[in-house]
């Protein structure tokens, strides 16, 4: 056993971790080799494909993908809970694979699964979780009551965990991540399974988490509009590695051009004169027609509104509705990872089915 | 061993205690079989005491080390099914992942084990000493078969937690433990002399662990102890308990390997 001593982790920011990256990861390689049976694949699976990332500190940084992209693999190498094939990273200035002691005592993680003990109390959960950091007494007591305040959960804390429904469980998890007050919190999938409701309550906590001392988070999810929501920067991955990162906005930017969808008031008799109006207009492109519908990109589609009405009026059209759309995420991982999300989604849930 | 892994121990060990005491019913359950196995084997085999050669005076004080060496067996044998439950809820990954010492989550196990074997063992000394069994050999004879029986359940805790987390699956610990538990109670002294069996089962007796306890605490519990039979006995089980529970701190690696 080594003798390092424990030290209070309550205003554990060590020197390295300021101004570098809050987590670095660089070609993170790992493969699961099936064990006896299944021997679908004796090669077996390769999680992650030389996967790097970098996300500096105080922001959201989401990591997103279908199932089985290699987001939660991710996790466990970064939280010291599995070890890369190859490949390095540090978490808040530590590597994880030298110094896992201390990238634990840096770290609070909210995993897929709770967790949470079912049959112990939601206060004996954070209790105990204080102390495997060594944090004691009234000190610990303090914490425990304001998280147990804060995530709404005062009223439950003595109750077994096991009669908590799935959105007080969830708060309980991340209060449970947030015990020693981490400077990195994982959240792994942390709306996944919750109903609606709850999943818009997990959302504003999250918010609320982004603005608060520095912390930095990094987030998985499957969802795009929750990435698009949380995130400030963004990676998407697909089949073990980054296809791309950016700011949402960003990754949505480099698509050429919003969405312009026209609904004409009728049938065009022929489509040229439309396709050759609307080309006409600057800025405006890809224009297809289908019976009533006209769709086009362009580069500011709210300002080519006025211009793409007229061009239809001149040659005698009249319009129902014109709707401009930004592009969407799904749009970015279609031109990404060559294939549209939910299709990367169900081929993934019949590779998971054969492990 | 440093003072962290005191404490984490402690604490990873007031947490399964706190566990067990909060489920009435697992409890409950705990305290009534040994009961029904007190009551059921005495009065079935209550005439095998006048059998020549069995020796004992009275079939139930025969029986009490037998039944608590069989519950220390039988309720230590389903450990694995908790420790897969912990796999599965993600409990153990959620504590991998902060600094507790690992060798504490493995303490705590077998902590725990000899601790709720030492308690049941001593409410069916109780159970035994209600219904009219004698123990000559006194305090320190039922001491020797309380740590005995609870030695000898930090063995299958152990074997049980190694099972569990190599094969990840409950019908293999249902399999094996429902195959394992009456043939090798029975296969040792626990409600038959050693001496009235045939002989290729005494020899298979001379290698069952749960024989090996049952002679310990038996030889304690003597009017006149044998506490050469004690020790060379005693030894065997420590040994044993040993090599039991370093193989589930191996389990518990290639575990943390695969995750």
């Amino acid at each position: 056993m080594n003798s390092e001593t424990r030290t209070a982790p309550l205003s554990a920011v060590p020197d390295q971790a300021v101004g570098a990256a809050a987590v670095h990861a660089v070609d993170l390689v790992k493969t699961y080799r099936p064990k006896g049976r299944g021997k679908a694949r004796p090669e077996g699976v390769r999680a992650l494909d030389g996967l790097s990332i970098s996300v500096e500190p105080g922001i959201v940084f989401g990591l997103l993908g279908p199932n089985g992209a290699g987001k939660s693999t991710t996790v466990k190498i970064l939280t010291t809970l599995a070890a890369a094939d190859s490949g390095s990273a540090a978490v808040a200035g530590f590597d994880v694979r030298r110094e896992p002691d201390k990238v634990r005592r840096a770290i609070g993680v909210v995993a897929q699964k709770s967790g949470a003990d079912p049959v112990a109390t939601g206060r004996d959960n954070l209790v105990l979780q204080g102390r495997l950091y060594g944090m004691r007494g009234a000190e610990l007591t303090r914490r425990v009551d304001a998280l147990l305040e804060r995530f709404d959960l005062a009223d439950a804390a003595g109750r077994q965990v096991k009669t908590y429904s799935g959105g007080m469980l969830r708060r309980l998890d991340v209060a449970i991540g947030l015990v020693h007050r981490p400077q990195v919190l994982f959240l792994d999938e942390p709306t996944t399974g919750l109903d609606p409701e709850a999943r818009t309550a997990m959302w504003e906590e999250i918010e609320r988490l982004a603005g608060a001392e520095g912390l930095t988070i990094l987030l998985t999810t499957h969802y795009l509009e929750e990435a698009d929501k949380l995130a400030t920067r963004l990676a998407i991955v697909d089949r073990g590695r980054v296809v791309v990162q950016g700011t949402p906005d960003e990754l949505k930017g480099e698509l050429r051009g919003d969405a312009l969808a026209v609904e004409l008031s009728a049938d065009a008799a022929d489509e040229l004169p439309v396709i050759g109006a609307l080309g006409s207009v600057d800025g405006v492109r890809d224009i297809t027609l289908h019976g009533r519908r006209v769709a086009a990109r362009a580069d500011d589609g709210a300002a080519a509104v006025p211009a793409v009405l007229a061009a239809l009026d001149r040659i005698g059209l009249g319009v129902a509705a014109v709707t401009v759309a930004r592009p969407s995420l799904d749009d970015v991982y279609l031109r990404y990872a060559g294939r549209s999300f939910s299709a990367a989604e169900s081929t993934s849930v019949l590779e998971g089915a054969g492990r | 061993m440093s003072t962290a892994v005191v404490s984490d121990t402690w604490y990873m060990t007031q947490r399964q205690f706190m566990a067990f005491l909060r489920q009435p019913a697992y409890l409950i359950i705990t305290l009534i079989q040994p009961v029904i196995w007190l009551f059921l084997f005495g009065a079935l085999f209550r005439k095998v005491a006048t059998i020549p050669g069995f020796g004992s005076g009275s079939y139930l004080d025969y029986l009490v080390p037998g039944v608590i060496v069989m519950s220390a067996v039988s309720s230590n044998m389903w450990a694995g099914m908790g420790t897969l439950e912990e796999i599965e809820r993600g409990t153990l990954n959620r504590f991998l992942i902060t600094p507790v010492r690992r060798s504490a989550l493995m303490n705590a196990n077998v902590v725990m084990q000899a601790l709720t074997t030492a308690f049941q063992s001593v409410i069916i000394v109780l159970l035994g000493w209600i219904g009219g069994a004698h123990y000559p050999g006194g305090a320190a004879g039922l001491v020797v078969l309380i740590v005995a029986s609870s030695v000898l359940g930090t063995i299958f805790g152990a074997f049980s937690n190694a099972l569990g987390m190599l094969v990840r699956e409950r019908e293999s610990i249902i399999g094996i433990n429902t195959f394992l538990l009456l043939p090798l109670t029975f296969l040792s002294s626990a409600f038959m002399a050693t001496t009235l069996m045939p002989h290729w089962m005494q020899v298979v007796a001379r290698f069952n662990p749960v024989n090996w306890a049952l002679e310990a605490g038996r030889s304690a519990m003597a009017a006149s102890p044998d506490w050469w039979s004690v020790f060379s006995h005693g030894s065997w089980l420590v040994l044993l308990a040993a090599a039991a529970v370093w193989l589930s701190m191996r389990t518990f690696r290639s575990y943390q390997k695969s995750v």
